[in-house]
């Protein structure tokens, strides 16, 4: 059998793409990109999930990664939802200007 | 050939990461989101999970982005204007990320010292036969809730999207 990837590896990956995710939360304004950062951080914890899963030779991870995808899915489509009700209000997608609860 | 292929698609996953984090344009970043969760899929059947490699496609890839790209249609959403910095994040951001990606590269290594090797084809149980058995026996509750909170999010999404009515 050929040389093996580390499981590592694919630990640090997971970890790379959630800071990505956390970093294009953090810096970004336009809510639609904040929204896809949070499902760069979902992915990240899925692939950790499957990696895990895969060390421990279990499907138990592949369960819980299945549930992200479809928490993804409801999240997706109520979040979308209350952008669009957002934009119909105010006609800007500009996080810092959606700012009511702060003032 | 394992490395090899986890190499090409984990750079694909991260520079297409960066790419979402760095666009201006919000389809640029929905783009290059379909990007990383296609190189996902493939890292997904390198661990042996032949059945979320299918679902990563059909609902993240698919459902999910097409969602997004619709909205971002929908609203028409422009290229984002670009705030100033203060000199110290643009001097101290980079060196610290660096430190920070180190670190915790480093942490990771110790606590998994390379004993385990990801072989293609070792793990077997990833199959569609195998998710739904457990799917449908021991997580059979988590699976019942979970389509509850289905209705309620479509319902949600309809309430909170539809036209006012007069």
């Amino acid at each position: 059998m050929s040389a093996g990837v580390p499981i590592s590896w694919y630990l640090i990956l997971s970890a790379l793409l959630f800071s990505l995710g956390i970093a294009g939360f953090i810096l970004r304004r336009n809510i639609i990109t904040v929204f896809m950062s949070i499902e760069l951080m979902l992915n990240a914890v899925n692939l950790s999930f499957i990696t895990f899963s895969y060390q421990l030779k279990q499907v138990n991870g592949h369960i819980f990664s299945f549930f992200v995808m479809v928490v993804a899915a409801a999240e997706a489509a109520v979040g979308l939802a209350i952008i669009l009700t957002v934009f119909k209000n105010r006609s800007t997608l500009n996080i810092d200007e959606v700012s009511t609860m702060k003032d | 050939m394992d490395v090899i292929l986890f190499l090409i698609f984990a750079a694909i996953a991260v520079v297409c990461g960066i790419n979402v984090v760095v666009q201006s344009h919000p389809i640029s970043s929905a783009i290059s989101l379909i990007g990383v969760m296609g190189a996902l899929a493939v890292l997904y059947l390198l661990l042996g999970a032949e059945f979320l490699a299918a679902a990563q496609v059909i609902v993240y890839a698919g459902a999910i982005m097409v969602l997004f790209v619709f909205v971002i249609m929908l609203l028409n959403a422009g290229a984002e204007t670009r705030r100033g910095r203060s000199w110290m994040a643009q001097l101290l951001g980079l060196p610290l990320v660096f430190a920070f990606l180190g670190l915790m590269a480093y942490f990771v290594q110790h606590v998994f010292p390379g004993a385990a090797e990801v072989h293609f084809g070792a793990f077997r149980h990833g199959t569609a036969l195998d998710v739904g058995r457990a799917l449908f026996t021991q997580y059979l509750l988590p699976f019942e809730v979970v389509s509850v909170l289905i209705l309620i999010a479509i319902l949600g999404a309809v309430v909170l999207a539809r036209k006012e009515l007069e």
